[in-house]
């Protein structure tokens, strides 16, 4: 054991180092987009030529630009919703319905991941099509509960699997029904994984492109409204500034969202009742 | 009811019907409807011909037959797959060290570190494309710093609208998605096996090959399909940063039903890349049993 630990400690420095490195190729790039967001010139190019805030005052007051905000937080929010409500029954029941079509039904909720986003949209654009609904507001929250089920699914189904069995069985024993049970232990157990689950489906939907480009129509989300201004070079820094603001709201739900899921299941491992 | 709740056979035998249908509706509704239907839809198409309307009419091969004879579809096709092959095998191999690290070296760090790594990930796709549109482009962030550094007296245009770009964007915006299965993969490599093998004399090395590579395989055969399969698809990157000589199977699907106007037809691509892709996993399975899962 003591020499694979000073191999470990040797070999471990350089990886340290490397990893180091691949952090940096992983942000560097995305950490630009703030950088020059904050440059007083249409070019994102050095050397820097100043500090700037213009851009961003370019941001308020453009009604295309709110409409889509708008039209992504209500998107967004919706399909977190169901992605999230999906989530939950569809991995409740895969762990505990005990029924092949339980198993089936969230194998295949789980099928996204190996579909391209471009046949995803594809496909639900010919359905929209077919049912009368068309692009519209309501065909992009379907789109994005379905791009965030896999998600959802998997989140959901860690923790309840994190819960010990005999939780649920004492509830049963004791004379509470299916509902009951569901409703009153296991879902405040996991209520911390409830709302990473929500937190991370509504940022699926607020960031996604590939599907939404083919159900939006008329409607635009902040993605689309990314897209229609690249464009134009003008807008560059604009586009850029909407950019930095997206990026900080998407970490800081992305980084509560993590902190919700491990600190529940820290809770459920060291105080399981 | 109460009664027999005192015995136990299993609870799970006594899920009220009512409760089960509840439970099982918005997933079965999502499931079926959007996802089945959807992608039945999609086959159905395929064998149809375009007349303009929704579900095009009759019932003929001919769109497959146009996708096999036409030398362009399979051009763009196998230029798709390289792309795609070779952002997977980058994405992999880069993303290995990191996870080793992360699943033997990190300690106290891990939880910060594997935060880090994953972090990207939920950030937007668009905008990670993006940057790369303004660190390559022609004026743009490389360029000029290179100019700012005395390295190059003029601005070059070989970085962007090149297979080159899409392939480094690509491999840069999937990287998150590689880590991530791999390290749990090397996590659950019970710790007693590397102990073994050190004490039956195997060198680091050895043990690293003979030991931690094989049971890491479905770790790494996960990670290859969950950046290979949005990869192959793509049609956003190639549109941003590839120019015309990197037109991806993405971007004929995607024109199909945007200018190009034949659904039919785009179905059919569809379905073609769809099984495409359905080979990739045959053949990762296959790899899986045959490289991977022997203990």
């Amino acid at each position: 054991m003591s020499s694979v630990r000073t191999d470990a400690n040797a070999g471990g420095r350089w990886l340290g180092l490397y990893v180091l490195g691949y952090l940096v190729f992983l942000y560097l790039p995305v950490l630009l987009i703030p950088l020059f967001s904050f440059n007083d010139s249409i070019q994102a190019a050095f050397p820097l030529q100043g500090f700037t805030t213009e851009w961003y005052r370019t941001l308020y007051g453009n009604p295309a630009l709110s409409g889509a905000l708008a039209n992504s937080l209500v998107i967004g929010v919706i399909a977190a919703c169901g992605a999230t409500l999906c989530g939950i029954t569809v991995s409740y029941m895969d762990l505990y319905g005990r029924s092949p079509l339980a198993a089936t039904i969230s194998a295949i909720a789980r099928l996204p991941i190996l579909i391209p986003g471009v046949i995803v949209g594809i496909s639900l654009l010919i359905l929209v099509n077919l049912i009368g609904l068309g692009p519209s507001r309501i065909s992009i929250v379907l789109g994005h509960i379905l791009v965030a089920l896999p998600t959802t699914v998997v989140v959901m189904r860690s923790r309840f699997a994190a819960i010990p069995k005999t939780i649920r069985e004492a509830a049963l024993d004791l004379g509470a029904s299916d509902w009951t049970t569901f409703r009153r232990v296991m879902l405040p157990l996991s209520l911390p994984a409830v709302l990473s689950a929500f937190m991370l489906s509504f940022l699926i939907s607020f960031d996604e492109f590939i599907v939404v480009f083919f159900l939006a129509g008329t409607e635009s989300t902040l993605p689309l409204y990314i897209w229609s201004q690249l464009r134009f070079p003008r807008s560059l820094p604009t586009v850029m500034a909407l950019g930095t603001v997206i990026l900080t709201v998407s970490f800081i739900i992305a980084a509560s969202a993590e902190i919700l899921r491990h600190r529940g299941l820290g809770a459920a491992r060291r105080n399981p009742a | 009811m109460s009664t027999v709740a005192a015995t136990r056979p299993l609870p799970e035998n006594r899920i009220s019907p009512v409760f089960r249908f509840a439970m099982l509706l918005p997933g079965g509704l999502v499931t079926f409807f959007l996802i089945l239907f959807a992608l039945g839809l999609v086959v159905f198409l395929a064998f149809r011909g375009n007349d303009g309307s929704l579900l095009g009419v009759g019932l003929t091969a001919e769109n497959f037959v146009t996708v096999a004879t036409d030398p362009l579809y399979w051009t763009v096709t196998l230029r798709s797959l390289v792309i795609a092959g070779l952002v997977t095998l980058a994405t992999v191999v880069t993303a290995y060290p990191v996870a080793y690290y992360l699943a033997f070296h990190a300690g106290r760090r891990r939880n910060l570190l594997l935060f880090l790594v994953t972090l990207p990930f939920w950030t937007s796709y668009l905008l990670r494309v993006f940057a790369w549109k303004i660190v390559l482009a022609y004026n743009g962030v490389l360029n000029s710093a290179f100019i700012e550094t005395g390295l190059w007296s003029e601005p070059t245009l070989a970085f962007l609208n090149t297979p080159a770009a899409v392939v480094v964007t690509l491999a840069h915006a999937y990287a998150p998605f590689a880590i991530l299965p791999i390290y749990v993969a090397l996590d659950t490599i019970p710790k007693s096996l590397l102990e073994a093998a050190s004490d039956l004399g195997a060198r680091p090395f050895t043990s690293f090959r003979r030991v931690v590579l094989p049971n890491s395989m479905p770790g790494v055969l996960a990670a290859a399909l969950v950046v290979f399969v949005p990869t192959v698809g793509d049609y956003v990157t190639p549109a941003m940063v590839g120019g015309p000589a990197s037109t991806m199977i993405g971007t004929l699907i995607q024109s199909q039903f945007g200018k190009a106007n034949d659904w039919p037809f785009g179905a059919a691509l569809s379905v073609c890349v769809m099984l495409v892709i359905l080979c990739v996993v045959l053949v990762a399975r296959g790899a899986d049993r045959r490289f991977g899962s022997r203990r």
